[in-house]
């Protein structure tokens, strides 16, 4: 019985790494989510289409300019980042003194605009977009197992990129500020810091890291107007699941459920789309706070 | 929604009592007054506008309707609506088809099957409030929507087609559109006026308060937990109703009525007409249904104009269509 269950396992093991890279995402975007949420008490729907967006970018400046991946990891978040200032600027902003839903709903809205537009550009079929030469080498032997270098390299990128955002977040003056404007932005305004300018910032930060999974994401999924939307779905309930208390809490969350769907998906294939979703409601009924949050 | 509330009772408000016995139903003067008219358009409607129209009109009129009685009475935004309206329209195709019932029994399965799932969800969901609660409904509303994927009797991707109307209790051969379209002209009514009576209701009164201050009534010694479950059970059964009806008009069932993108168009029609007023749902799912009709053509940017009709709404009409007709007549509606 075990050694059956464990030779499965070994067969199964591609689908448990592939399982850990979306994990990766998981955590990125629920990083990104949490980071404005914690700010601006936003939930921000258009996450997924702004996810998408840093997979187009990439895509455009590839088939487009020449550029490279390389530039475009950097450039394409730098450009949503910016788009998504531009919306905090425009309209986000003109919500806080709302109900929190507004923010919600407007997110969706915008979301729905992204998404449609792209549709309307580039059709709903994907377009490929080859890893960098770098890393198209052949998969790399674990020890355990063999993985291809491009995915190795998305599970250590995306942990980089959370642990650089916990860097900032708790151990700068910069994080210092926003995790006081975070519990009194109206005290933290009157020493003299520009919060609302603070608000925007983080708003774009949180856009960018979106962009950045996408840029990620472009040479594992086919880059279509529809990768985002579904994903968001899913980190929601990584949301719901973690809680948004800790940044920490976020990445583990992530990385382990996004393990939890890849084992599901070699035991018990029809359940992998939903067991994230069936997680959820588990953890609601024993812990309705989320693992990580606060009640 | 708290914010929402207020602006509407801010103004100074005509509130005389309804017409012809339609206080019973919560409606003052303006309010009683629309109904006769809304009752009027439903009867003359079919002679003017395609009946098919029309009744996808209602059936949506229905479900937002459904979909206001929480966010508008309770104050909880679900995300997962389509989870309800397309069960109901799954179990009502089913039912007419496989088990070969009457459409009038069918539509029941489909309602009951919705409030059973409204039920569940409603456990699981309450336990939070606010973001947390549209996004627990939104990814509740995903796990059904793979399961009807996956499930034998959903068809998968084709949907269950070529339902039969059937004949109304074996008896009224519904195959002609005006035929059917009385039924579910009386489906849309009895819905909407059993939600104002519920609404109006010593319950909705308790609802009403959770939405303005849950601390105060938990303090009060209402058991809200209890309410909210019951409000939303009512809601989603409601919603399958009108799903079910749906899926008779049309003779499909298919995974566009459980798909998120479903939740966000009742949402839409809810915000554009004004949420939490009477009339407005129905208004907005009016809009909503005949700007589909005419720009079925743009494809895709049926999803944009969507999309900008969120955003202005949120941004500079948030009262809604009915809103603020209601502010510039002095009324509630």
């Amino acid at each position: 019985m075990l050694e059956d269950l464990l030779f499965q396992l070994q067969i199964g093991l591609p689908q448990v790494a592939l399982g850990l890279v979306n994990g990766a995402f998981y955590a990125l975007l629920s990083l990104g989510l949490a980071v404005i949420f914690g700010m601006l008490n936003v939930i921000n729907f258009a996450h997924g289409a702004q996810f998408m967006m840093g997979a187009f970018v990439a895509w455009m400046m590839l088939s487009w300019l020449g550029i490279g991946y390389w530039p475009a990891l950097i450039l394409a978040p730098l450009i949503v980042g910016a788009f998504g200032v531009l919306l905090e600027k425009t309209m986000i902003s003109r919500l806080y003194k709302l109900d929190h839903l507004y923010g919600l709903l407007l997110t969706f809205g915008l979301a729905l605009i992204i998404e449609g537009v792209f549709r309307n550009q580039f059709g709903s079929s994907g377009m490929p977009y080859a890893p960098p030469a770098a890393l198209g080498g052949p998969p790399v032997d674990l020890g355990f197992m063999f993985m291809p270098v491009y995915r190795l390299w998305v599970v250590v990128a995306a942990l980089v990129m959370s642990l650089v955002t916990w860097l900032v977040i708790e151990k700068t003056r910069l994080g210092a500020y926003l995790r006081a404007a975070t519990e009194n932005a109206a005290l933290v305004q009157a020493f003299g810091v520009n919060v609302p300018r603070m608000i925007t910032l983080t708003y774009g930060a949180g856009v960018a890291l979106a962009a950045f999974a996408g840029v990620l994401a472009a040479p594992i999924y086919s880059v279509n107007p529809q990768m985002g939307s579904n994903l968001i779905i899913v980190v929601f309930a990584v949301v719901v699941i973690g809680g948004m208390g800790s940044i920490l809490g976020s990445v583990l969350t992530g990385f382990g459920l996004g393990l939890v769907e890849g084992l599901t998906k070699v035991f018990y294939p029809e359940a992998s789309s939903t067991v994230i979703f069936v997680i959820m409601a588990i953890v609601l009924l024993a812990r309705p706070a989320g693992l990580f949050g606060r009640a | 929604m708290a914010v929402q509330a207020s602006a509407l009772v801010g103004a100074p408000v005509n509130d005389a009592p309804g017409l012809l016995g339609l206080s019973g139903f919560g409606f003052n003067r303006a309010q009683s007054i629309t109904f006769l008219v809304m009752l009027l358009l439903v009867v003359a409607g079919p002679f003017f506008l395609y009946p098919v129209l029309l009744m996808k009109l209602l059936c949506f009129a229905l479900f937002a309707c459904a979909f206001n009685l929480l966010i508008g009475y309770v104050g909880l935004l679900s995300f997962g609506h389509a989870m309800f309206f397309g069960t109901g329209g799954y179990l009502a195709a089913h039912a007419a088809k496989v088990w070969g019932l009457t459409p009038e029994l069918a539509i029941l399965v489909g309602t009951a099957f919705g409030a059973a799932l409204g039920a569940v969800a409603g456990w699981i969901a309450i336990r939070r409030q606010g973001i947390y609660f549209a996004m627990i409904t939104l990814a509740l509303a995903q796990m059904v929507y793979f399961f009807y994927l996956q499930a034998p009797f959903t068809g998968g991707e084709d949907g269950i087609q070529r339902v039969p109307r059937g004949a109304l209790f074996g008896l009224i051969d519904l195959r002609a559109d005006m035929a059917l379209y009385w039924v579910v002209a009386v489906i849309f009514l009895a819905g909407f006026l059993f939600i104002s009576r519920v609404v109006h209701s010593p319950f909705g009164q308790v609802l009403k308060a959770i939405r303005e201050n849950e601390p105060r009534a938990i303090s009060l010694g209402y058991r809200v937990d209890d309410y909210k479950l019951l409000a939303f059970t009512l809601s989603a059964a409601l919603a399958a109703l009108a799903g079910s009806a749906k899926a008779i008009v049309f003779g499909i069932a298919t995974l566009t009525d459980v798909y998120w993108t479903m939740s966000g168009e009742v949402v839409l029609m809810t915000l554009l007409g004004g949420l939490g007023t009477v009339f407005g749902p129905v208004a907005g799912a009016a809009v909503i249904v005949l700007m589909q009709n005419q720009l079925a053509e743009l494809g895709a940017w049926v999803t944009v104009i969507q999309g900008i009709i969120f955003v202005v709404c949120v941004l500079l009409f948030r009262a809604g269509i009915m809103g603020e007709l209601g502010r510039l007549l002095k009324v509630r509606l």
